[in-house]
Parts: structure tokens; sequence; C-alpha cells
């Protein structure tokens, strides 16, 4: 016991004295928070759309205005022709065009069938959709204008009338989706890197060999090594939670000790991880490869950018065996729902059986190893 | 020997297909200031490590205080003082920090055991502060060993603790060796250096992975068996090879800015030579007879070995 707390106080002078250390643990979350939870959006807002009226009628001009009050939308003016449309969108200075021909007011004036032209730039499938359905909607509801004026007499209310609500998120705001991945992620890294370089460390600068040839034991060592990590990541996490609370007024719903619980038991995966790691490099630049190489895989296959639901389902059942998709569904649930223990309990105990998997498979190899 | 507090017999390790170890056995007595003295190669680190029970033997054993390296390992970590060729203690630490981390994980204190370090400790105290990576080549040596010693190991194995480190500091680092001797710790060096066999009791001379010869540096220049003649001129060069042209070579070989020669000759005088080369055309020809160093003899060893 006196041996381990030896190694503890060790390591912390190591990591504090580190100069790049305290910024890490301190400036990195609130980056995080900050930058990825604003930027990494699927919100659309300020599409820019070039309408090219060759009608210049009274239909047109109030399609325009629609288009124009709209949020969504900002105008590209000025072009008249087709071809010169097509030239924004290909240098990219519009990102959806709407062509109005000349016969528009004419038709409609006739009560007949009237065409309009809407073509977007693609090359981003899920934000083309999501402009396309904006752009639609506009246009429905010009359409329905239209109707109502030829057809004063036509019954007002639809057949059958939807009413949505959003649960969890009631504002549809994409940050209260990114902040609690985003904590996942922080706690990750702390866990995976920084435990998984501080052994490796130890090998490349030789100094193992001096601790190997003292009397500390395997355990003494792994555990003086990873519970600095342990305290680190999980203040990270308390850090972060604040820090959303305070920045985002995203406050945790569920329970907060049943979150911490469940991160103790993810930060052993995570350790075991960057244990499992070191045993099997020599230098930090290899682990920092074979780590990176893991955690770029698991980061965007667990569903902290895209629904890991609309995934093909062979990458489903990989992810199985991806930790990361595991906490963030579960942090997902506590933060955002409320959720209590047996809402989880599978992925819970699989995260357990994680953990147990991987120190065991850590602690043989590196056994074996040093 | 009767009870060696190191039993090395027939020890061998590979890496691959190289052999860094070939069958060696040497044996060490208590309170010993042993000395494995060999070029870069020559296996010495291998048989630390082997020693220090970082590795394991593809064939032979090694004891240590009665326990065998692989089986005992951890009876010989608690009782060994391990110093690693590459230093290897916390540049981030203080050197005060070292100290007390390395106590403590012995189990002991620095106030417990600092008579034992006091010696080499008071070297370097006036700079308890300094981070180890801070301090210069002799310094960061004498912090080593101080760690080494902290927990009042019985055998010190130490790999070349001298290479890198000025001359002054080397000096102060060997008496500090003799003092430890001086208190019955068995001490094991490592150099590359050939001057510093001299202040070894015995010395093993290694040459990729044999032991060449074990003995006194006194006994082993003694053996040496030839008059030894250093020869100088004014072209060098053309001199190595007329020597080694000469009827009764034994051998000759550049030692320094001169030459060193050995002749069959029983009869041979520095004046016998110094004729041959003056009539060979040789100008300002210097023949001295000198008595044989740990170097002569290694090299001569060394060829030995090589025509074998």
């Amino acid at each position: 016991m006196r041996t381990i707390l030896f190694i503890l106080q060790k390591e912390f002078r190591q990591i504090f004295r580190d100069r790049t250390m305290l910024p890490i643990i301190l400036v990195v979350p609130m980056v995080q928070l900050l930058i990825l939870s604003y930027t990494a959006t699927f919100e659309l807002k300020n599409t820019r759309l070039a309408i090219i009226d060759q009608d210049h009628s009274v239909s047109s001009r109030s399609l325009n205005r629609k288009f124009e009050g709209s949020p969504f939308f900002s105008m590209v003016d000025g072009l008249i022709t087709y071809d010169e449309g097509m030239e924004m969108l290909k240098r990219s200075k519009a990102d959806q065009i709407l062509v109005i021909e000349s016969d528009l007011d004419y038709h409609i004036g006739r009560s007949e069938k009237a065409g309009l032209l809407l073509v977007t730039n693609a090359i981003n499938g899920s934000a083309a959709s999501l402009m396309n359905a904006y752009a639609l909607a506009i246009i429905n509801d010009f359409g329905k204008e239209v109707q109502k004026e030829m057809y004063p007499n036509l019954p007002k209310v639809m057949p059958i009338h939807i009413e949505v609500r959003h649960w969890y998120n009631p504002q549809l705001d994409y940050k209260t989706y990114m902040v609690p991945g985003i904590l996942v992620l922080l706690v990750t890294l702390i866990g995976m890197f920084l435990s998984g370089m501080n052994i490796v460390k130890e090998k490349e600068f030789g100094t193992i060999e001096q601790i190997n040839v003292t009397p500390i034991k395997k355990y003494q060592f792994m555990i003086g090594k990873l519970l600095p990590f342990w305290f680190i990541a999980m203040f990270e996490l308390l850090f972060g939670l604040g820090f959303a609370a305070l920045v985002f007024n995203i406050h945790i719903v569920g329970s907060l000790p049943l979150l911490l619980g469940v991160a103790s038991v993810y930060l052993l995966v995570v350790l075991g991880f960057g244990l499992l790691v070191s045993t099997i490099t020599e230098t930090m630049q290899q682990a920092m490869f074979v780590s990176w190489f893991f955690l770029v895989i698991f980061i965007l296959m667990s569903g902290l950018f895209t629904p890991a639901e609309s995934m093909p389902d062979w990458a489903q059942w990989l992810n199985r065996i991806n930790p990361i998709a595991y906490f963030i569904q579960i942090n997902r649930m506590i933060m955002l729902k409320g959720s209590s223990f047996s809402d989880f309990a599978d992925q819970f105990y699989a995260l357990v059986v994680y953990a147990f998997v991987i120190f065991s498979l850590a602690v043989w190899r590196y056994r074996k190893v040093a | 020997m009767i009870n060696p507090h190191i039993h090395i017999e027939g020890l061998t390790k590979s890496y691959g297909n190289e052999k860094a170890l070939k069958a060696l056995s040497v044996d060490i007595a208590k309170g010993e200031l042993f000395g494995f003295i060999g070029p870069d190669g020559a296996g010495k680190t291998t048989l630390f490590r082997l020693l220090a029970t970082l590795l394991l033997p593809d064939s032979g054993s090694a004891e240590v205080l009665g326990y065998d390296t692989v089986s005992g390992y951890k009876e010989i970590r608690k009782q060994i003082g391990y110093m690693p060729g590459k230093f290897s203690l916390y540049q981030d630490l203080s050197v005060e920090e070292n100290l007390n981390f390395f106590a403590g994980i012995h189990g002991t204190t620095l106030q417990e055991n600092y008579h034992l370090v006091q010696d080499i400790y008071q070297h370097i105290e006036p700079f308890k502060n300094r981070r180890a990576g801070k301090l210069s080549g002799g310094m960061k040596q004498k912090l080593a060993l101080s760690c080494a010693l902290i927990h009042q190991p019985k055998v010190l194995l130490l790999d070349e603790p001298t290479t890198g480190v000025d001359a002054v500091s080397r000096q102060e680092f060997w008496e500090m060796l003799k003092n430890l001797k001086e208190k019955g710790i068995t001490v094991v060096v490592s150099t590359p250096y050939m001057d510093e066999a001299a202040l070894c009791d015995r010395v093993a001379l290694m040459q990729k992975g044999s032991v060449l010869k074990i003995n006194t540096p006194q006994q082993i220049t003694a053996e040496f068996g030839h008059a030894l003649f250093s020869i100088r001129s004014d072209t060098m060069f053309k001199l190595l090879g007329d020597l080694l042209q000469l009827e009764n070579t034994h051998a000759a070989f550049r030692f320094g800015d001169t030459i060193h020669f050995t002749s069959h000759n029983k009869e041979e005088t520095s004046q016998s030579i110094a004729n041959n080369l003056i009539a060979q055309g040789h100008h300002n020809v210097v023949v001295e007879p000198v008595l044989p160093t740990i170097e002569d003899c290694f090299i001569l060893l060394m060829k030995m070995e090589n025509n074998a």
C-alpha cells in the first residue's frame, strides 16, 4: 500500500509538473465543447439561394418575398439567366437556384398547372435534402395561397390534422444532442491517450528498467499508473458537466451519481485500452498511432455525429465492440432523458464485460513483456 | 571459489541469429570490485541485464547471492542495486525527489539510510532541488549510484557508469566504488575504457560475447609473455607495414601515436630493432622498451582469438 502511495505521489508530481498538462486538462474540454457543439451541426441556416425571376409578375414577386422572409435563406441577387445561376452554383457562390420561367403568372391567371425549376448543390446529400425540404415547404405554402385565391370556397380544414411535439430537446437544438457526446469524447481521450502514453514514456526513456529491478509488483505499478488518470478523467467529466450547465444551459436531467458510476466503469475500459496499447508499443509515437487508429474508428462509428441506427447492419454489429458508442448512448439517456439504471442495464453490463476482458488482456500482455 | 556472490555458468543469449553471449562462465567473490572490460558489442550490457533479472537466458544459468536469476528473481531484486548504461532516473523530478522515490518503493527513507549514500550524495546535495535532467553527466551518475545504493544492496551492478563522464568525475567515481567495496558490497562494473581495468580487483576481458581472460589486472599484464617495444619514426604509416614484414615479428599494432611491437626473437633489443629500421630507410627512429598495459594484453588476446 505504501508503495502505491509513493508511485501515486511521483505520478501526480510528474503530471502537474508537465507544462502542457494543465492547459490540456482545463482548456481542452472548454475548447472542444465550445467549438464542436457549435460547429458540428446539421441545422441549416443561410442557404444561399439565387432566384432567377424571368416572369417579373405579381405572382413571382410574391414567391420571392416568401423566400426573403424565411430565416433559412439568404438571397443571391442580380441573376437573370439560368446559365448565370449554374455558374454561381459551380463556383460555390450559391447553394440552390430557383428558376421562375416567364409564364408563371400567365398560367396561374388561367388556372393552369405552372412549373418551377429548383436546382440544389447535392455534394453533401443530407444538407441537400434539408435545403430541398425547406424550399419545398415555402413553395407549397405559396401554392396553397394561390389555390385559396382561386377557389375561396374550398374547405379550410384539412381532413387530418397533425401536431408535432419534440420530446427531450423541444427546440431541436443540436447542441443538446452534441454536448453529452463530446463529454464522452473528453473522458475517452484522457483515459486512453494520456495513460497509455505515460507508460510508454517510461519505456522510451528507459526509466522502466530501473523500476523493473525494484521489488515493485505489477499490480502496484499499474494502479499507480492508472489511478491518476482515472481521477483526472472524472474531474474532466464534472468540469465538462459544469461548463455545459453554465454556458449551454444544458442541465443533467437524470441522476449525477448514476452517471459518475457508469463513467467509472467506462474509464476502466479506456484505461485498460491505454494499458494494452502501451504493452504492444515501444515509443510514444507508435502508441500515438495505434491509439489514434482505434479512436478515430470508434469515434466516427459511435453515433456522436451521425445516428448509429442508420448505419449498415455490419457496422451496427461492429459497434458492439465500440465502448464509446455504449457510453455515448448511456450518457445521452441520463443527461437528456433522465433514464434510470434499468433503461440501459444491457449497455452497462456490456461495459462491465468489456472492462473485464480488456483489463485481463492488458495485464496478461504486460506480464509477458516486462 | 567458495560461496561466490555471483556464479555464472555457460550463460548464453542470442537476439535472433546474433549471439550476444556465448557460454559465459565467471565467479565473483563477495566484496570484490570486478570489471567486465570490452569494446562496444562485447555483450556487457546483455550480461548485466541478465544478472539484473531483466532478461531470460537461452541456456546456462546465473546465480546472484545464491538465487537463480530466473526462479529467484524476486529475492535478487530486493538485494541488488542496478545502474543501467543509459541514464534512467526521472529527468522531470528533482535530485531529492528521485532519491526519495527509490527509497520509498524499497520501503525505506533517505533519512534512514543517509549514511549509506552520504559519501556520494554530498557531492550533489547542494543541487538537491535541481531536476535530474538538468544535471551534468558526472552528477547524473552520482545520483544514479545514490539511487542504486539507497536500499542497502549487497551487490551493485553498474553498466558502463563512466561512459560519457569527464576525466575528473571518472576518477572520483572510481574512488567511490573503492569505498563501497571496502564496506563489503560486491561491485560489478563494465567499461570500454581499458585504463579503468587497473582499478579493479579482477577483470574479465570480453570480446564478441566470450571471455578472453579472467584474472587480476597485475597478473594479466604479467602474463603478457613478450618484451614490448614502443616505436616511432618520421613515416609512421610505412613503419607499421615494415614492422609487420620483419622476419621475427610476433605482433605490431598502433597504440596511441606510437606502434607497439613484440618479437619472436627473445634476444631482440631496442638497438637491434632500430638498426633494422634504419637499414630500411627510416629516419628519427625511437625504440623504447615499455611495460605492457591491459590494452596491449587485450589486443594481443584478440589477435590470437581471431587467428584461432
